[in-house]
Formats: structure tokens, C-alpha cells, sequence
């Protein structure tokens, strides 16, 4: 268990026994309160729901569900697994719940992306036990590449919806999922968003399911064979059900009144709520609010009364007019005239998440209130901080070498597309090496477009796991094809932006438990590159003969540079008790700022005297910027203890 | 009870999230409602870590503008940064650690005098507290944390007892780092008063 890097964090509001307990196993408790993340509490929901089987790929803002769940899924009786992606993931839940386990999978919103292929075809099929697939949408996107609202997935496949907008809700909303998806025999689509899922907040349990990780299949090829009979009659079925599930949604009690009576309505889901409520109290107003947790099927009488008990509704949502334009329909549908406000007339935004002070903005347009202001500061303007790879990372090792190759070559205008994970931060100065990037495995799909339409050399990377996930199709497509290209497979040895998830390419399972661990090489050799070298990044000589010789190859050439991500290498130098750093001999610093400008490191900084210096604390002892290719004034030494 | 907005910033691996928890975990065991909004993925590395934690009557956790009563600043620049959320009757808490950005480092930007801004913007309510040598003088260099909590517990703001923050250090730390902790947590706590008093 020492590989994992986050420190427990949960702790239960009652004192009794916590301090002997392992942070994780609140979960597993009988009862209580506890102050829980969202995505906490959603695994509280899975064990009272009683969900068998689990799997997921990891992606903000749902990847903590995993984190936490492969602490306590063998404990719980809980079959839990990293798939290679989400769509494996779908797919073999969805076999689970056929087989009678109640099942979940948990995944950012573009992960919905990559499964939609299954996900609107298991909705044809439907499901035996309870089957469960959870969207965490990014709005304001924190972590993601757009914010796509994947509420309209739902009516897509025709799948019911229901939207969280607290940890009290998520675990609630979760056990009811499974109880909808059971009676009606679809799976359910559960949509987070960062602000539900990264909220924390006090959560009251409910009692333990049964939990059971072992069925039977029963076949039943009708229901199962998607063929394209099956699925012609299984249509008629999905439009049934939705019919059913329309009248579900008007006697849910997720989808409830507050207030007691005014002119003006509103109407709201999800984290949108929050912002409503704090944003009435702040401006002192009292509203109704239509609170919907089931989104789809939309529950119509209930709007139709609600639109009915009201001269005015506005419509308070994130991202897409998803409810509005559902909330006009059902005016038209029953001829109501009460005035709709929205997104669609002007007066709410389309884009990034809701605070109160947007809500205010929003309400006071409307309904013409003047909003009051605390005396402010004024504006100052101050240096930004963006993000960095860490200290002693090695893909800073690995794009300074690859730009000291390109520029050695004299590569003319080269072209870096690069992929998701932490990788993507080659953006940022001075090594810019983040030319194009739309999407899981986009680097090595682009890199034979570009190669094609282009003169330009293409240099892409892509890391381990992204690699897994949708790498390899790119890579066989771009050797089938003949490109030209120079692929770096940057191997950190985990999943490391999303918080150190196990992948394929590791001995080790979610439980951290022995696994088969498939090498990328022989996968790389076995797809038919020629070129292939495994090159130990630190290594900056060997990296950039590496490189120079594949930049100098024929077709598609593969340098997978591995080395473990440098917070996994600190933790374990910690637990080996080692101590190592490095520090800058002032005598023989020239300030050619080599290091700062050109490696920079964040461990490296300019003091206030203009010299150059590391910092111990920040300082991993990777070593990198001490080699003769980063200082060549031999300035940087070692410190050991 | 009056709502409490309180905003933790600082800099991505100075344990601002941890040290929201703790601070929540105190308030929600006294039952009282505490919401509260974590960063996580990209923004972590290295990059800017904003949590607000909110007390009372309230629903989501971001403060509205102009309403923070609190800032617990891990680092200067952050704290000021923090500012432009803030009203003039905010209360700030500074650890006068700098952490330099790499934006500075390669020359794009400068690092800015703090006083100057403090003196120029007339920057009122703000107590600058060195949390890192405080830390040190405990000898656990993890506390600097506690340091600023204890800062923080000093501006009578919070709905807490001394005690409860002790309770929540033996919960949340082992054994070996409570004495220093509780000590980080007390200069802290004395660190403002002597401060504050002597602005007054």
C-alpha cells in the first residue's frame, strides 16, 4: 500500500475511534456523519447500494472515486479494476450487470467521448442488475480540454439522468440510481460536476447494501445480440420505457418544490442550485425554485404546475440551455403563456460554471434589483502563476533534450503535437513544445496528418498511460500508412496527473496487487517500428542520441523515455531515507542563466542579488541540471546527507 | 451564528487543501454546516491552489465577491492576489514566505515588493506572520500550517475552542508531531495578538 501518495484525509465528525482508524474506513462504517469530497461520498453510495463491480479510467473531476475506492473495494467485497480506457470500462460493466452484479462505472465527461459507442447501445440492450455510468463534467474546464455538458447525452441514447448538487445528494442520488435502473432495467446516467464533485460537505449515512461480486449469465440474444433485428425490436422497448420513466420523474422526490409561494420562479439542477440559494440569501429575496435531480426525462406536470403558480421563470443553469429549452417545450406543449427567462433570450451566460455573483448578475437583470458592493481594492496587477512540471521531472529532461536536438538538426520549424497528462505542460516556456492537442491520443493520430500535408518534421509525445488508452491505434495506423515521424512515448511509470493511478504498464494492480505488466516496447516492435530505443531520461547524452538518430530515420521511430514520475521517486527516497541535493557553487556560476532560462527548473531561482540558487525544500536531487549539457561551468554539486 | 467565508490560498504542494480539511473537520464536529471546495488535477502542479471554506447558512462553496472575512495567505504574492476577491474589511493572515514564479525566473515578469503594494494600496487588516522560521523553531517544518491556523483562531472569527484544534491535531497527525503542532498552533495564535496589538 506505501505507493500511494495522497495522505487520508476523511474523518468522522464523532470522535469514537477515529484516531485508530484507517482515514479510509469511514466508509465502511455503519453509521454517521463525516465531512466528505463529492466524489467521497459517492463511494458511501456504491456500498449502500450494493454495487459488486467497478471500473474505471481515471480523469478529473472523478478520479478520487477510484483513489478511494481501490483503498477499501477489497474490504467491501467490491470487484474494482483501472480498465485501459473508458470504453473497456463500460463495456465490462455492462457484461457485469447483465451477469446480475450491480455495477458502476465513473468517468470525466470527455471519457463519456471515448464510450459512447457502447453507452448508446447498452441503453438499447438495457440491463439485469443495476448499472450505473457517472459523468463528471468540468465546467469553467479546471482540467479538461472543453466543457462539453454531457446532460444531453442522456436524451441521446434515451438513458434517464439525475444530477447531484451536494455530497448528501451524490450518495443519496446514487442508491436511488440503482434502484430506477433495477426497476425499469436501464442503465442510468449520473452527472457530476467539478463543483459536486470536488465540494465537500457533511454527509449523513444511510444502512449498507448487500453487496454481491459474483452472477450468472443467462443468455438472452434478443436483449443482449445487438444485431441489427435485436436492436430494431429492442428500439421499440427503449421508447416504452422512456415513456415509464417520463412518469417516474413526476413523482420523484428528487424533483421537488421550495418556498412558499411568489411571482417569480426558478428553475435549477445540479451545482447551479447552490449558487441560486446563496445567491437569494445574499440579496435577501424570497423565490420559489422547481429543484430537479432528475433531469431526464424531464418531469412535466410538475413544470407545467410550476410554470402555472407562476407569472415568471427563469431557468438557472451551467453551460447549455439543456433545461430550458425543455422547460418551453412543455409551455407550448400545454399552452402556457408565463414569461421564460434563460440563456436563450440574453439574459444567462453560456459559458464557464455559476457562483452567486453570476446568479445575482443574472437575477438582477431580470428582475431589476440593484446589487450592493463591499468597498473594494483596487485592481492590482501582479505576475501569473501557471502551472509547472515538478522538480526532477523527468519529461522536463526529455523536452530539453528533444529541443536541443531540433535545434542541433536545425529542424526546420518542427511540429510538436503533444497529449493529455501532465506532458501537456511542455506548453509552457521555454520549451513550448505543445504545437496540437485535442484529445486522448490526438499526438500520434495528428503526427500522420501533419506528416502527410506538411514538410515540416513531426515530433510528438504521448505518455504511458495515454498511450494504453488510444495511443495505439494512432501508432498503427501511422506505420501501416508510412509516415514520417518521430513518436516519444514518455513512460513516468503511472498515471500521474490524475493522481497516480495504476496502468497497464505496471506490475501492479488498483488494489496494488501483483499484475501482468505489458511492455510498450514489444508492443512498439510488435506494431512493426524499426526504430525503437528505451532511453532512461536523466540520461540527457543517451536521450539525445537517441532522438538525433530517430529524427534521422525513415517512417515512424519510437524513443520510450522511462523513468518514474519524480513525486513517486521523492516518496520513495524517503521511505529508503535518503537525503540528496543540489546547490550551486557561487564561485563558479558564470549567471549565464542556462539553467533558469533555458532548463528552469522551479527548484532554480534568481535571488534578490541577481545570483543564481536552488531551493533545498523544492530540490528533488534529480540531478539533470548538475550535467555538463545544462551547466557547463560544472556550478551544480551535490549535497548529500 | 453569523456566516464565516474564510479563503485559503497559496501555492500548489503547500497543503492548503489538508490544512482545510482540518479546519473543517474542527467546525462540522461541533455541528455546525461547513462547505468547502478543493482544486484538484491540473491547477496542482506548482500552480495557484484557491479553497474556500464557508460557515453557516450556505450552499456552495464559493464565496461571493467582496464577502471574505478571512484570508489565510501560504505564501505573499498569493495573498494579495487573493485581494481582488476581498473587501477592505476583509482580515488577512500572510505567511511571508516568497515563492518565486518560474515566470519571474525567466525573466517575463517581477516579483513585487509586498510592502510597497500593502503601503500603496493601503492594504488594511493584514498581519504578515514569518511561518517558516516559527515552523522551524518547533522543529517540524511541516507546521507552518499550524502556525497560520493558530493566526487565524486568534482573530476570534472562527466557531472554535482552542481545544477542539488539539482534538483535530491528534486525529489528523501521529503521535510524534503533536507536541509540535499544538506549540506551531500556539506561537501562531500568540504571534497575532502581539501583532495586532502592536498595530493598535
Amino acid at each position: 500500500m506505501e505507493n500511494f501518495s495522497r495522505k487520508g484525509k476523511m474523518v468522522q465528525i464523532s470522535n469514537e475511534g477515529a484516531i485508530k482508524m484507517s482515514v479510509y474506513d469511514v466508509l465502511l462504517n455503519d453509521s454517521g456523519k463525516y465531512f466528505l469530497l463529492g466524489n467521497e461520498a459517492i463511494v458511501r453510495g456504491m456500498i449502500e447500494a450494493g454495487v459488486g463491480f467497478a471500473a474505471t479510467y481515471p480523469g478529473t473531476p472523478s478520479s478520487e472515486v477510484g483513489d478511494v475506492l481501490s483503498r477499501i473495494a477489497k474490504k467491501a467485497g467490491i470487484y474494482f479494476e483501472y480498465s485501459t480506457n473508458e470504453i473497456v470500462a463500460l463495456e465490462a460493466v455492462a457484461a457485469a450487470a447483465a451477469s446480475g452484479v450491480r455495477s458502476f462505472t465513473f468517468m470525466k465527461h470527455v471519457g463519456l467521448n471515448v464510450a459512447a459507442d457502447a453507452f448508446m447501445s447498452v441503453s438499447y440492450a438495457g440491463t439485469n442488475s443495476g448499472l450505473v455510468i457517472m459523468s463528471g463534467d468540468d465546467p469553467s474546464m479546471f482540467s479538461s480540454q472543453n466543457e462539453q455538458d454531457n446532460r444531453h447525452y442522456a436524451e441521446f441514447a434515451y438513458m434517464p439522468l439525475l444530477e447531484p448538487s451536494n455530497p448528501q445528494e451524490a450518495k443519496d442520488f446514487l442508491v436511488y440510481a440503482f434502484k430506477i435502473s433495477e426497476k425499469y432495467g436501464t442503465p442510468v446516467l449520473f452527472r457530476t460536476t467539478t463543483r459536486v464533485s470536488h465540494l465537500r460537505g457533511i454527509v449523513e449515512y444511510g444502512s449498507k447494501g448487500e453487496i454481491k461480486a459474483k452472477g450468472h449469465f443467462n443468455k438472452n440474444f434478443e436483449k443482449f445480440t445487438l444485431l441489427p433485428s435485436n436492436a430494431y425490436k429492442q428500439k421499440g422497448k427503449l421508447i416504452e420505457r422512456y415513456n415509464a420513466l417520463k412518469e417516474e420523474s413526476d413523482s420523484s422526490y428528487i424533483n421537488r418544490v421550495e418556498g412558499k409561494g411568489s411571482d417569480i420562479g426558478i428553475i435549477t439542477s445540479g451545482a447551479a442550485y447552490n449558487s441560486v440559494k446563496d445567491a437569494i440569501i445574499e440579496l435577501g429575496l424570497e423565490i420559489d425554485i422547481l429543484k430537479l435531480g432528475f433531469t431526464f426525462p424531464i418531469p412535466e406536470k410538475k413544470i407545467s404546475d410550476f410554470l402555472n403558480s407562476h407569472k415568471r421563470v427563469i431557468v438557472v443553469e451551467e453551460l447549455d440551455p439543456y433545461l430550458e429549452t425543455k422547460v418551453r417545450n412543455v409551455a407550448q406543449i400545454y399552452g402556457i403563456n408565463t414569461s421564460i427567462n434563460g440563456k436563450m433570450d440574453g439574459f444567462s451566460p453560456w459559458s464557464y460554471e455559476f457562483n452567486p455573483d453570476r446568479v445575482m448578475e443574472i437575477l438582477s437583470k431580470i428582475i431589476g434589483i440593484e446589487i450592493k458592493k463591499d468597498d473594494k481594492y483596487s485592481e492590482i496587477k501582479l505576475p501569473s502563476r501557471p502551472p509547472v512540471l515538478c522538480p526532477g521531472c523527468p519529461h522536463r529532461a526529455t523536452f530539453y533534450a528533444t529541443k536541443l536536438v531540433s535545434k542541433q538538426l536545425r529542424l526546420e520549424d518542427p511540429i510538436y503535437p503533444n497529449d493529455i497528462g501532465c506532458y501537456s505542460l511542455g506548453y509552457q516556456k521555454p520549451y513550448q513544445m505543445s504545437d496540437f492537442l485535442l484529445c486522448m491520443g490526438s499526438s500520434i493520430g495528428s503526427a500522420s496528418g501533419f506528416s502527410q500535408a506538411t514538410d515540416q518534421p513531426v515530433i510528438s509525445f504521448i505518455g504511458d498511460s495515454t498511450f494504453f488508452h488510444a495511443g495505439i491505434p494512432g501508432l498503427i495506423n501511422a506505420v501501416h500508412n508510412n509516415h514520417r515521424v518521430v513518436l516519444i512515448i514518455l513512460d513516468n511509470r503511472t498515471t500521474a496527473m490524475t493522481g497516480h493511478q495504476p496502468n497497464p504498464g505496471l506490475p501492479f494492480n488498483a488494489y496494488r496487487e501483483p499484475a501482468k505488466e505489458i511492455s510498450i516496447e514489444e508492443i512498439v516492435k510488435g506494431i512493426g517500428v524499426k526504430y525503437v530505443r528505451t532511453v532512461d531520461p536523466y540520461d540527457l547524452k543517451e536521450t539525445m542520441v537517441a532522438i538525433r538518430e530517430a529524427a534521422n530515420s525513415d517512417g515512424v521511430s519510437v524513443i520510450i523515455a522511462k523513468r518514474e514520475c519524480a513525486l513517486l521517486r521523492d516518496e520513495r527516497m524517503r521511505r529508503e531515507g535518503k537525503w540528496i541535493r543540489y546547490q550551486i557553487n557561487q564561485e563558479k556560476c558564470t549567471k549565464c542563466m542556462n539553467c533558469v532560462k533555458n532548463f528552469t527548473c522551479p527548484a532554480i531561482y534568481v535571488d534578490s542579488d541577481g545570483s543564481v540558487k536552488i531551493d533545498p525544500v523544492l530540490c528533488d536531487g534529480c540531478g539533470v541540471c548538475s550535467t555538463s549539457l545544462v551547466c557547463g561551468f560544472h556550478a551544480i554539486e551535490r549535497v548529500e546527507q | 451564528m453569523n456566516n464565516v467565508n474564510i479563503s485559503l490560498v497559496g501555492v500548489g504542494g503547500q497543503g492548503v487543501v489538508s490544512t482545510g480539511i482540518i479546519l473543517g473537520n474542527t467546525v462540522a464536529r461541533k455541528g455546525i454546516n461547513v462547505v468547502m471546495s478543493e482544486i484538484h488535477g491540473m491547477a496542482q502542479r506548482g500552480g495557484i491552489v484557491t479553497v474556500d471554506l464557508r460557515i453557516g447558512d450556505v450552499y456552495g462553496p464559493i464565496i461571493p465577491e467582496g464577502k471574505i472575512d478571512l484570508i489565510i495567505g501560504f505564501e505573499a504574492l498569493e495573498t494579495i492576489r487573493a485581494l481582488k476577491r476581498a473587501s477592505r474589511k476583509t482580515r488577512i493572515i500572510m505567511n511571508t514566505e516568497r515563492i518565486i514564479p518560474f515566470t519571474v525566473n525567466i525573466g517575463d515578469e517581477k516579483y513585487p515588493d509586498i510592502e510597497e503594494i500593502i503601503k500603496k494600496f493601503d492594504i488594511r487588516n493584514i498581519i504578515g506572520i514569518d511561518a517558516v522560521n516559527i515552523a522551524k523553531q518547533t522543529g517540524n517544518l511541516q507546521s507552518v500550517n499550524m502556525v497560520l491556523l493558530g493566526a487565524a483562531f486568534a482573530t476570534e472569527l472562527l466557531p472554535i475552542e482552542e481545544k477542539d484544534i488539539e482534538e483535530s491535531i491528534k486525529i489528523q497527525f501521529p503521535e510524534y508531531s503533536w507536541e509540535s503542532n499544538i506549540k506551531a498552533f500556539r506561537i501562531g495564535m500568540d504571534q497575532y495578538r502581539i501583532l495586532t496589538k502592536a498595530y493598535l
